[in-house]
């Protein structure tokens, strides 16, 4: 690639991470649980960040959205770097960046009608309350859930609809950036199929751009065009999806990719062949 | 020989809104050196099936009928006669090791309680050389230290383990695994159901497995029944399952799982010059789908720290482009699938 595709390309990034770093302090020194972290997100596209549980890639989510402030580090977001913004600086640029959570029992308020959860983000932009609920009711519509839905609570709904109320919520702040923490690992194989879907159909309605954090290569596969996996915090690999999932070129990468049993590809009564990705325990 | 026989097993839950059929007539069972899985979405009732079968259900709230033998004993019929089998002729492996263990006594305490369940006869030193020696089994290294930890200090891979060990102190004849590997890693789950099929083909125990995982069922199953809303709607061999589905559901469960391999349907493929640099001259990496290395051989893709080196420099997506390619040719055919 030349420096002028290079430079044309950045044009379009919505979101570029730099030299990331964020250190827990615990009770035994300072854990470094993101080390030099950099990616950068096109507009209208999704990148992907794989790995396995405590590599970082949660923590790298939450800091992209400032619930924790990073130790070092830029993170560009429309032309501004928001790593070490103060809250007050922050605040108008939070509806840019908007996060979709694992937990789709726990991230929804259970006070609140499922309007309500959508209309509260608009509520902070100055909507009128007539307006909100307009919008509200239209990202509903938007998600896939029926109008009768609106006046319901988070309880009332199954794991895969409340995910689509924490999706729609997340969209009506309008924003260029959307963070899905294993959006779909709560739920069900079908379910997360329909909300995997639904992901794809926004982004090419709205343009919306995606930051997916996975641990299913399957589903990384399915929904990112690229890939950063890490690995104790760092990045291992990066590149084109298809190119790292059917080419992996770091031995950590190839261990993931081994070890996702995919059904269709399997052959034989009780192969341990394919298990022998790892001889030891981890 | 069965190890267990279900016969048109039912089983009612009491809850506040009312009586729910939460298992509805299912019958199947489990032979020797068998593994067989009950797969299904949440709610469908597998594992309310499993713990029917071992008789963990609240009594008051749970009521079964049909029968259920479980080494020769009818323990619908005769509830009390599930304490002669359970953790000796049926052990179970429970979903989450985090939470399975106490937290306040060693790991070593709790396995040699589990070995002088079984063998009251031993003395506590002897209880703890059996200890160590199940942990050996389940291949864990340095078993004396790892005795005296505290389930905290263990990884997640290591507590299901060590599990597995506790189920395997009362000598069972039969293993219940109640989603043995949904609380871990895919590379630790790989070990753990390898660790699964080992014990089988030495010791001949049955397995009864209870997944959501179409690809954990596919790997360690013998034969599986697919289960909805408290039935089977299909059971059959592994192979017929997985590639002869017969019936809607499962077509529908099979076409549901992201594929690794066939095209993608959702995501654009990278536009050439797009984000990520090309490789210019790839290591030409084996596919990743290659036969796997022999059992014999395990350790050829054993992770190590040094394995995974960061490239120097090399940080990101576009940030960096010229470095990802480094990155990427620089990458050792060492440590390689063979």
């Amino acid at each position: 690639m030349t420096e002028h595709h290079n430079t044309e390309h950045r044009a379009d990034v919505v979101l570029r991470v730099e030299h990331l770093v964020v250190d827990y302090p615990t009770p035994t020194g300072i854990h470094r649980a993101v080390d030099d972290v950099s990616l950068s997100v096109e507009r209208g596209r999704t990148v992907a960040l794989v790995g396995e549980s405590g590599c970082g890639k949660s923590t790298v989510a939450r800091a992209l959205v400032r619930l924790v402030k990073p130790t070092s580090g830029s993170i560009v977001l429309a032309e501004t770097d928001i790593a070490q913004l103060p809250e007050k600086k922050l605040r108008p640029l939070r509806s840019k960046i908007q996060m979709v959570f694992q937990d789709p029992y726990g991230s929804l308020d259970p006070h609140l009608t499922a309007q309500q959860i959508v209309a509260e983000p608009l509520k902070l932009r100055g909507v009128s309350t007539a307006e909100r609920n307009k919008e509200a009711a239209h990202l509903i519509d938007l998600v896939g859930l029926p109008s009768t839905a609106l006046n319901r609570g988070p309880a009332e709904f199954s794991g895969g609809q409340r995910q689509r109320i924490g999706i729609a919520r997340a969209l009506a702040s309008r924003p260029e950036v959307l963070v899905c923490d294993e959006a779909t690992s709560a739920l069900d194989v079908s379910v997360q199929a329909q909300v995997l879907k639904l992901l794809a159909e926004l982004q090419q309605q709205t343009g919306v751009s995606y930051l997916f954090i996975s641990h299913n290569l399957g589903v990384v596969r399915e929904i990112s065009q690229d890939v950063v996996v890490m690995r104790r915090g760092q990045v291992v690999e990066a590149g084109p999806t298809q190119q790292v999932l059917s080419q992996p070129a770091e031995p950590y990468t190839r261990a993931l990719r081994a070890a996702a049993l995919d059904p269709a590809t399997i052959r034989g009564r009780k192969p341990r062949s394919v298990l022998a990705v790892q001889g030891k325990v981890a | 020989m069965k190890l267990l026989e279900v016969e048109d097993l039912q089983i009612e839950l009491m809850t506040e809104a009312g009586v729910v059929r939460a298992v509805d007539g299912v019958s199947f069972c489990v032979g020797e050196g068998e593994t067989v899985t009950l797969i299904g979405e949440s709610g469908s009732g597998k594992s309310t099936t499993a713990m029917g079968v071992l008789r963990l259900l609240p009594a008051g709230l749970a009521v079964l009928s049909g029968r259920v033998e479980l080494a020769g004993k009818d323990v619908i019929a005769d509830p009390d006669s599930i304490v002669d089998v359970r953790g000796r002729s049926v052990s179970l492996i429970p979903q989450d090791p985090m939470t399975a263990l106490n937290p306040v006594f060693t790991v070593g305490r709790q396995l040699a309680g589990a070995v002088r369940t079984r063998h009251p006869e031993l003395s506590r030193s002897q209880a703890r050389d059996r200890a160590a020696e199940l942990l050996d089994s389940v291949h864990i290294p340095d078993p004396s230290a790892q005795l005296r930890k505290y389930p905290h200090q263990l990884s997640g891979g290591m507590l299901q383990r060590i599990l597995i060990a506790i189920a395997l102190a009362g000598e069972p004849r039969l293993l219940v695994a109640d989603e043995p590997t949904s609380a871990l890693d895919v590379t630790v789950q790989a070990g753990v159901l390898d660790l699964l099929l080992e014990l089988q083909e030495r010791t001949r125990i049955g397995i009864l497995m209870i997944t959501h995982d179409l690809g954990v069922a596919r790997v360690v199953s013998d034969r599986i029944h697919v289960m909805k809303a408290g039935r089977f709607t299909e059971s059959g061999e592994v192979e017929d399952i997985v590639e002869r589905p017969q019936t809607e559901y499962t077509r529908k469960l099979l076409a549901a799982i992201p594929q690794l391999d066939a095209p993608s349907t959702t995501a654009p493929e990278t536009p050439a010059g797009q984000n990520v640099p090309k490789q210019e001259s790839p290591t030409p990496a084996p596919p990743a789908e290659a036969p796997a290395a022999s059992p014999a051989e395990p350790t050829a893709t054993t992770l190590k720290p040094e394995d995974a080196r960061r490239p120097a420099g090399a940080t990101g997506l576009s940030a960096v482009p010229g470095t990802a390619t480094t990155a990427t040719t620089a990458a050792r055919p060492e440590g390689a699938r063979p």
